[in-house]
């Protein structure tokens, strides 16, 4: 399975505004994408609650994981997501 | 049916209910495990459903918040934990019950912004759990049109959260003349009736006719009955309507009434409400989740944007509190037993001047390209010494109004020493409640030496008012204090020129003002400074409040 490390780039951390937009990126997706620090358990990308609960700060290293269709542009995409500042796009 | 009236007006209208958060049921043995689990996402999907609905009544920052509830309760995490939980045997309350506190546990562990959305997890849990239960959705009722609320009684939490917009009349089924819905509805203008046991057996969107004279409420009126409550109504939509702008009492003291504003995305409902600019701009944002302080330019921006938004208006500017409940790596040294006496505030510059250098710098770069009046002020100012410092400091960057927050009872009791140097002071009420009683204010069980309504309290804030009258300077309250209408009549008799609270609580206070005479302000002071404890001083207050 395709995988990529990220550093989160929104200033204030993945908290309730870029986690919702990410979340909402990954449900659009046709892959199952997961989410999670590195070496520890991931969560479902889809699910808000667990994404939030990851407590990712603003320069902490993920890694994003997809299976099934378009696994490879779906991570991509989110990669980017999460890389850039959510909050300067408020 | 019969209560006791407050107020003089009759209201007819359909009945809201407000059920109360359900108690979770002892756990039972769960016959059909699937079925449960059915049900269980079946509540989970009715939470979803009323939330998508209340969005869509609701535009701006109201229908944000409401879709990231929405996505919470529609998590598929949650729901499929929860469901998990049933299939296993465990009934459906508490299996809800239990992946919630999951998710809130891991939440509140992991502090700042989480932390923050605990309690709509815990608003959330009590909505999917009474829908499980075939319970009413407890809280405050929405239903998108103007109603007459009817409750067991109401706490001061729910009436700050009320719209006086949509409420028609109030109906309690506990509750004294005295009780706090009493006096909310004389704020409001609304009629009410409380302790009116037969309350219970009213159903939502039945029609009422409530009449604050006499005490009735008349289920089901005629349509003549009606037509005269809705005349009233309507002259009391007039008299309201009139209530707006700067905040004033009956006989035109001006009292300016200020908005509280601290995260991004209450920028614009701050800026939308009827208020004469912030009262208390809180910075902790900027600083909050981050290894290192943000730079000048990144902090003139974000002031940047809150000083447009209030173009023309006052915004005072506290500079960063860090510290005790607000722990920074880049601001603290770590172990401190008692962090609330510790190094915070204003004590932080001591250790690492830069951080306010910096702070100062970008505020008066940002107030250099609005139009807005921008002031500072200093948190945990205790001694003279650290006010005219801190003035100093600030008048060094341009910044010509500079104040202190009056949160340590030595800065209250001095406060005429400080108001040489000072421009102006914000009492915190909150903290100030917590250091003059020795009492943490997170501790629950401690909660009656933190009422604001405490005489001891409230002699401090008067010796602060004295002497800021004495040097000609404006003394705001920026605590809890300053939202409830009928504390807030006490603290302007005491000598309070400026109360700042969240933007659904100024009309409230604005309408009480507009009822009151200084002179009458002044006279439920005093009431209150004579009362021995928190609950006799309220009392005596609202017990004279309703004589009129």
């Amino acid at each position: 399975m395709p995988s990529i490390q990220i550093t989160v780039g929104s200033s204030s951390g993945l908290h309730a505004r870029p986690a919702s937009l990410f979340v909402q990126a990954a449900s659009r997706r046709q892959a199952k994408v997961t989410v999670g620090r590195p070496g520890q358990a991931p969560v479902d990308a889809r699910s808000l609650l667990s994404v939030l609960a990851l407590a990712a700060r603003c320069g902490d290293t993920l890694e994003l994981t997809a299976s099934g269709d378009g696994a490879e542009e779906a991570l991509e995409a989110l990669a980017d997501l999460l890389s850039s500042d959510l909050d300067a796009a408020a | 049916m019969r209560g006791i009236g407050v107020g003089t007006g009759s209201a007819a209208g359909p009945v809201a209910r407000m059920a109360p958060v359900p108690a979770l049921p002892a756990p039972r043995a769960v016959a059909d495990p699937a079925a449960e689990a059915a049900a269980v996402r079946a509540a989970l999907g009715a939470v979803v459903t009323d939330l998508e609905e209340r969005a869509a009544r609701t535009s701006g920052t109201g229908s944000q918040v409401l879709s990231a509830l929405t996505m919470m309760a529609a998590d598929p995490a949650l729901a499929d934990r929860a469901a998990g939980l049933a299939e296993q045997g465990t009934d459906g309350a508490h299996a809800l019950a239990t992946a919630f506190d999951g998710f809130r546990a891991a939440l509140v562990a992991a502090g700042g912004y989480f932390a923050e959305r605990a309690p709509d997890l815990d608003d959330l849990r009590d909505r999917a759990v009474a829908h499980l239960l075939g319970l009413p959705t407890p809280g405050l009722p929405d239903p998108g049109h103007r109603y007459v609320l009817v409750a067991e009684d109401l706490a001061p939490a729910d009436t700050a959260l009320l719209d006086p917009e949509r409420v028609l009349a109030l109906v309690t089924v506990r509750g004294g003349p005295t009780s706090h819905t009493a006096i909310l509805a004389k704020a409001l203008g609304v009629p009410a009736v409380v302790g009116c046991t037969g309350a219970s057996e009213l159903a939502d969107g039945q029609q009422v006719l409530v009449h604050g004279a006499d005490g009735v409420v008349e289920p089901d009126p005629s349509p003549e009955a009606v037509e005269r409550a809705a005349a009233h109504e309507h002259r009391r939509r007039e008299l309201l309507a009139g209530f707006q702008g700067p905040g004033r009492t009956a006989d035109g003291h001006p009292v300016s009434l200020l908005v509280n504003l601290g995260a991004p995305h209450e920028l614009a409902g701050a800026a939308a409400a009827d208020a004469e600019g912030v009262g208390l701009f809180r910075t902790e944002f900027l600083f909050l989740d981050r290894a290192e302080a943000p730079g000048l330019a990144e902090q003139a921006a974000a002031y940047r944007k809150t000083f447009a938004a209030f173009a023309g208006r006052r915004v005072v500017v506290r500079t960063l509190d860090a510290g005790a409940d607000k722990p920074l790596p880049f601001v603290l040294s770590a172990d401190e037993q008692n962090p609330a006496l510790g190094v915070r505030g204003l004590r932080s510059a001591v250790r690492d001047p830069q951080l306010l250098e910096t702070q100062l710098a970008a505020i008066a770069e940002a107030a250099r390209d609005s139009t807005a009046q921008v002031w500072v002020m200093a948190p945990m100012v205790s001694v003279p010494r650290e006010a005219a410092e801190f003035a100093a400091r600030a008048r060094a960057h341009g910044l010509p109004m500079a104040g202190a927050m009056i949160e340590v009872p030595a800065a209250a009791l001095r406060a005429d020493r400080l108001a040489e140097s000072c421009d102006f002071f914000s009492v915190g009420t909150n903290d100030l409640a917590q250091y003059a009683f020795a009492a943490d204010r997170t501790l629950g069980d401690l909660a009656e030496l933190l009422d604001p309504w405490q005489p001891a309290l409230l002699e401090l804030v008067a010796t602060a008012a004295r002497s800021a009258a004495g040097h000609g300077r404006p003394i705001g309250v920026c605590g809890e204090a300053a939202a409830d209408p009928a504390l807030a009549l006490v603290l302007v008799g005491l000598g309070i020129t400026s109360l700042s609270a969240a933007p659904v609580s100024l009309p409230g206070l604005r309408a009480a003002l507009a009822a009151h005479t200084l002179a009458q302000c002044r006279e439920l002071a005093g009431l209150a400074l004579l009362a021995d404890d928190a609950a006799t001083a309220r009392a005596e207050v609202m017990s004279r409040m309703s004589e009129r």
